[in-house]
């Protein structure tokens, strides 16, 4: 029993990491190549989970959802890049960060007055509303299919950056952007193109979201904190560093929040335990973080320049 | 940054500070007590606003994290009022207890890093004290708890508004003065020189880390006495004091006052909370329903402000008098 517990918190693990591996490959690629921060990357999120919510209640189409949502949230990005961001490329971090602090604000607002502040529900597709064996343990369809799109979108993302000339034009422009310019490239069309492959991204993931978290304003805002942890304990800037720290960070905050508390009530008597077990689950990502830059100030895996 | 008598600042900052000490005063003439909670509120988050401008404007550290020590200090009243210890000074002294360690140990973790790293790592910290905060049931969880009683600080009584007012005023006072000393110190000096260049400072034999680390701690100190302050004021701790948007806020004070300046994070604290209030109580009698839709989604428009201020106004409202002086000198 337990053992099959613990297999399905940690698909479950897996299954977050894979949702924070399609928001933080998005910001972490923007960073690494425009020396950007977008913190307005989970209001992208949040605008391509309502996007899909609408699309889906209009067609009942799961398929024509995401074919609606992705596109529109990826315009909606650019439009976004710019009307306002593209100025502040140049100029300092703390700017950056307010613009994008304003920008969540004015996000949320918009979602509030279009679609109401009570939470929007999406249904499971129906085909994926079942459950799947797994070496003959029962596991939830759709998560499952959350997994496996994922780790598409993982590799599809490798052989882009590491086998087009597009992901070469990426990585050069990343290493040292004026160099790539003066070259002939278009760095401009370059940083739009990323701006947008990012927002197409952190869409999917919202599409994806909508069946398992609630679909309201703000949802953007945790799970961009989320990404954050993932991209500082990841490595700022690497899309492989991006890959393991969301993986590592989805299975360490689901499995301790459902095993801390009941290991906790071996070792402490039960009213600690069920006190302090859910404040130290909910602490352990960031403590992970911590140890991690404590011992690699640059990420798990930093990014090589030069 | 010295106040010369007789410029157009000068008169400015006495203004505004004359303005604040007559609060009382005027709100009992007027015979409206609400302008004391506001102008109160004014001055708790001016006050943890000036502690921030100590590592973000003279340190060149953007912390988006200082909300932590903010609810650090509005617990230390809470938890502790709730197992009936209500001294004012025990309040006091845990919160900077508190807040000094906590910041030493996350100061030390933090600053490991920098630029954008140290943005992304103090906010992630925040969060996890945010959500330590949630799940503290027996305090409230994420409703937070009521305090029964303001902090009991023996010669005077805080149950009067106006006394609680002129505490505020009088820390903020000396948070203000003890700023100025610091910055025109050699620590301020040398803190200003890591923003400027660090590598130099750090060529030059200072050990950098133990400076920014004590100002680290110094302005978390600050911010764990506004929220001692805050929690006195509202007679409430909730995790909503620690959210993000409060570190977001803080910043957007000091942006929008004016940063490097020593009053610029009051100013623009009063700018914000000003700006909140009218626009909650947004009553102009416009067509089509426009007060009810600016009512009710005021922080959208907040948030359009916050961008046009730092594309367009880059040195803030009383930066921009700052600056407009010293190109005319």
């Amino acid at each position: 029993m337990t053992s099959s517990l613990f297999f399905t918190q940690l698909l479950n693990g897996l299954q977050l990491g894979i949702l924070l591996f399609l928001l933080s490959a998005g910001l972490t690629l923007v960073f690494g190549i425009m020396n950007f921060v977008n913190l307005a990357h989970g209001s992208l999120y949040m605008m391509g989970a309502y996007f899909a919510a609408a699309a889906y209640r209009w067609s009942g189409s799961f398929i024509v959802a995401g074919l609606i949502a992705v596109p529109a949230t990826l315009v909606l990005g650019l439009a976004v890049e710019r009307v306002a961001l593209a100025r502040l490329y140049s100029r300092d971090h703390l700017d950056q960060v307010l613009t994008t602090f304003g920008l969540i604000l004015i996000f949320n607002e918009v979602v509030r007055f279009v679609w109401g502040s009570a939470p929007v529900y999406m249904n499971v597709p129906s085909a994926l509303a079942g459950t799947v064996s797994l070496f003959g343990l029962p596991y939830s369809a759709y998560r499952f299919a959350i997994i496996a799109v994922g780790l598409a979108v993982g590799a599809g993302l490798y052989l882009l950056i590491h086998r087009t000339r597009i992901g070469m034009l990426i990585r050069a422009g990343a290493a040292n952007g004026a160099m790539v310019a003066a070259l002939g490239v278009n760095i401009r069309l370059l940083n739009s193109l990323v701006f947008g492959l990012g927002a197409a991204l952190a869409a999917l993931a919202g599409l994806m979201a909508g069946p398992i978290f609630a679909v309201q304003p703000g949802m953007g805002e945790p799970i961009l904190i989320l990404t954050l942890v993932v991209i500082i304990t990841g490595g700022i800037g690497s899309i492989r560093g991006a890959f393991y720290g969301a993986l590592l960070v989805g299975v360490v905050d689901t499995v301790g929040r459902a095993f801390l508390p009941g290991i906790l009530r071996e070792f402490f008597e039960r009213a600690i335990a069920q006190a302090a077990g859910p404040a130290i689950a909910s602490m352990l990502i960031y403590l992970l973080m911590a140890v991690v830059l404590a011992l690699r100030p640059k990420g798990l895996f930093p990014v090589k320049h030069g | 940054m010295v106040e010369r008598m007789g410029s157009a600042r000068f008169w400015f900052a006495a203004a505004f500070i004359g303005l604040l000490a007559l609060v009382p005063a005027i709100a009992a003439a007027a015979g409206e007590p609400y302008y004391v909670t506001v102008f109160s509120r004014i001055m708790v988050f001016g006050l943890a606003a000036v502690g921030l401008n100590l590592i973000l404007g003279f340190g060149g550290l953007v912390s988006f994290g200082h909300a932590l020590y903010i609810g650090i200090g509005a617990y230390s009243v809470g938890i502790l009022s709730f197992h009936g210890v209500t001294s004012g000074f025990a309040h006091l002294g845990t919160a900077l207890a508190a807040g000094a360690m906590l910041a030493v140990l996350i100061g030390l973790v933090c600053l490991r890093t920098s630029g954008m790293a140290f943005i992304m790592i103090t906010l992630a910290f925040a969060q996890m004290f945010y959500f330590l905060a949630v799940s503290l049931r027996q305090y409230g969880g994420d409703d937070g708890m009521s305090i029964a009683a303001r902090s009991d600080f023996a010669l005077v009584s805080l149950d009067q508004a106006a006394v609680l007012y002129y505490l505020i005023f009088g820390l903020l006072a000396a948070a203000l003065y003890g700023l100025h000393r610091v910055v025109h110190s050699r620590f301020g000096m040398v803190l200003r020189g890591c923003r400027a260049n660090e590598r130099r400072m750090v060529a030059l034999g200072f050990p950098t880390l133990r400076y920014k680390l004590a100002a680290y701690v110094a302005s978390a100190l600050v911010c764990a006495v506004a929220g001692v302050l805050l929690a006195n004021l509202t007679q409430y701790a909730s995790p909503a004091y620690m959210q993000w948007i409060v570190s977001g806020d803080l910043i957007v004070m000091i942006l929008f006052g004016g940063m490097n300046t020593l009053l610029g994070p009051v100013v623009g604290s009063a700018a914000i909370v000003i700006i909140e209030d009218l626009l909650t109580a947004f009553r102009l009698g416009l067509p089509w329903g426009i007060d009810a839709i600016v009512s009710a989604h005021w922080m959208a428009l907040l948030g359009a402000l916050i961008i046009v201020v730092v594309l367009a106004l880059k040195n803030g409202l009383y930066g921009w008098l700052v600056a407009r002086e010293a190109g005319a000198d």
